[in-house]
């Protein structure tokens, strides 16, 4: 927690953390308290009117089945986003693993995507399966059947965010698969090989078990990335259309809030966004503590 | 690997360049379709030969999207938030780790709270903070009522108005997103590995706290420090959600949100092959600085998120 060699000073500490507690007092705990207070109350987009309404709007967006749908629509994505992401990353980083003899060069392949925002990832896949352009969107009509079109099908669009939004995050699972793969002791796959385990047992059996911190990490990771991050995806693939089967939580707000200028309702959502992250959080600082145990 | 897997071996490198090529397909694909004309491009299935069109789109995206000062617009917001964020933190871990007083626990929980929360979810109050960044001190006066006591004290009829907007400005676009407890973590997590001998030779020397710091505890973060440089600067590229919302002026629009006007929609023309140069244009900034310092991103990466 604290140094026992420390330097003593009456003013320097506090002008030392000073620019950090200016930051954070008036772009996080200020806005967060007004939001908070803003979801109390009911005002009219001109800002005429500000009526207290106790928990009023925190009711209405939970009788709202535009914004249940919501909830169901951000947990499908993020789940779908988590395990896609993952399971490539994964697969990729155990098959890079084995491949020793060109770590560096593969590493050098696969990182780059990282760098990509999610909103050119959009960009990107908006092209790829654009319904009368798109590559992959004629494969998938002519090997699949499919009639395939985000503009006009929800789960068409759904899909397309999927891919959008968990093809950048592969490379940053593969990066801690890869970190993760490398720690696994030699001696246990070795001893393991002796007794006759086959590649396959030996990864089921060894790897996967020692994997687990890193993979309950990634999954933490990756469900926030989905939950936030992909709002660039969103606003340039789908704009949350075709009829609100894309519309994710993060997207809801902008669209209530800004667009919409429902002021006390878009503050209400924040403040549940707020709540979820602060669950996640603690979830992820609960696990840490495990792990500190588990290693030793 | 233990034993001889010849069969396996090859399973290995087949799918590893599969994987390879299935993050890569988007990128080879638009590049292809950079390099071709508007009739190539819209031709079903498009050409995966290579065209000679390639400096016309680019040229054509650089200069219809406004590219260049769009992209410098992101350079500056980038660095900003990096040099911003880094050294409000390591100053701030500085003080929290190095230092004994009485609110240390109260700075340091109060960041910590920060953590993880991303600017996503409090957005409209903070985009009204950034409209006018005195709003919290005008609320502070207001309830004071300090307008009427100076009225009292002078006689006159005094009223105080702050307003500072951060609107279209690259302060609003830097400021509000270097509140961020991340940093501030990995140099706390950092400083605690350094060995206690360090700083009781330095006092013993007759150094001062900030002598310390300049000539030992930042020579030691050095790679920590280019570790996080990679890491703000993507973050900060990236960033979409609070510049599409403080920039109305077209001039301080940030790349990533510019491109969007290239992107061909219902009733254009479909030149995609102009949208994807200028994609490939505005994405290459923070890809050549992830590759550039693949080392230190990697480690840093990890690092950070223990």
């Amino acid at each position: 927690m604290i140094k026992r060699s420390t330097f003593k000073s009456s003013y320097l500490p506090y002008l030392l953390i000073l620019p950090q507690i200016i930051v954070t007092l008036t772009f996080f705990y200020w806005p967060a308290l007004q939001g908070l207070i803003q979801s109390f109350f009911l005002s009219d987009p001109f800002g005429r009117s500000n009526k207290f309404v106790w928990f009023y709007n925190y009711i209405e967006i939970f009788t709202d089945p535009l914004y249940l749908k919501s909830i169901l629509i951000t947990f499908t994505f993020s789940i779908a986003v988590a395990s896609v992401s993952i399971a490539l990353g994964l697969f990729i980083a155990t098959m890079a693993n084995r491949a020793l003899k060109a770590t560096a060069l593969v590493r050098t392949l696969l990182i780059w995507p990282y760098a990509v925002a999610p909103a050119i990832s959009g960009v990107l896949w908006l092209f790829l399966l654009h319904p009368s352009y798109g590559v992959v969107a004629l494969a998938l009509n002519s090997t699949l059947g499919l009639d395939w079109n985000p503009v006009l099908k929800g789960d068409h669009a759904m899909i397309m965010i999927t891919i959008a939004a968990a093809w950048k995050q592969i490379s940053y699972n593969f990066v801690f698969f890869m970190a993760g793969l490398q720690a696994v002791p030699k001696s246990l796959i070795e001893a393991a090989a002796i007794d006759g385990a086959s590649p396959l047992k030996r990864f089921w059996a060894i790897t996967f078990p020692l994997l687990s911190p890193t993979f309950f990490f990634l999954s933490v990771m990756n469900i926030v990335y989905s939950f936030f991050e992909t709002f660039g995806v969103i606003h340039t693939v789908s704009q949350g259309g075709p009829g609100g089967s894309t519309n994710i939580l993060v997207y809801k707000v902008y669209q209530d809030g800004f667009v919409g200028l429902n002021l006390g309702s878009s503050s209400a959502q924040s403040v549940v966004l707020m709540l979820l992250i602060v669950v996640i959080t603690v979830l992820q600082f609960r696990y840490v503590e495990k792990k500190v145990q588990y290693t030793g | 690997m233990v034993e001889k897997t010849p069969f396996l071996d090859s399973f290995t490198y087949i799918f590893l360049m599969v994987g390879i090529l299935i993050v890569g397909f988007p990128m080879i694909y638009s590049l292809i379709a950079a390099t071709l004309s508007l009739e190539e491009v819209s031709r079903v299935p498009m050409p995966l030969i290579p065209g000679d069109q390639f400096l016309v789109n680019m040229t054509e995206a650089w200069t219809r999207g406004n590219l260049g000062s769009q992209i410098f617009n992101s350079f500056i917001m980038a660095t900003g938030i990096t040099i911003g964020k880094i050294t409000i933190s390591i100053i701030g871990a500085f003080s929290i780790v190095y230092f004994d007083y009485r609110l240390r626990f109260l700075a340091f929980a109060s960041v910590f709270c920060t953590l993880m929360l991303p600017v996503e979810v409090r957005i409209m109050p903070t985009y009204e903070v950034a409209a006018n960044v005195l709003r919290p001190m005008q609320a502070v006066w207001d309830v004071l009522h300090l307008n009427g006591v100076v009225s009292w004290f002078t006689g006159n009829d005094f009223h105080m108005t702050l307003n500072w907007s951060l609107l279209d400005s690259y302060t609003g676009l830097i400021l509000p997103l270097i509140a961020s407890a991340t940093c501030t973590f990995l140099f706390r997590q950092f400083f605690l590995t350094i060995p206690e001998e360090l700083c009781e030779a330095a006092k013993m020397d007759g150094a001062t706290p900030m002598t310390f710091f300049w000539k030992i505890l930042l020579p030691l973060s050095t790679t920590n420090i280019a570790a996080l440089i990679v890491i703000e600067f993507v973050y900060g590229y990236n960033q979409y959600l609070w510049p599409l919302l403080i920039t109305t002026n077209p001039d301080m629009t940030t790349a990533v949100i510019g491109l969007q006007d290239l992107i061909p929609q219902a009733d254009d023309l479909p030149e995609w092959n102009v949208a994807l140069s200028g994609a490939l244009l505005v994405m290459m900034p923070p890809i050549l600085v992830v590759l550039s310092m693949q080392r230190w991103f990697v480690k840093g990466l990890i690092e950070k998120e223990k």
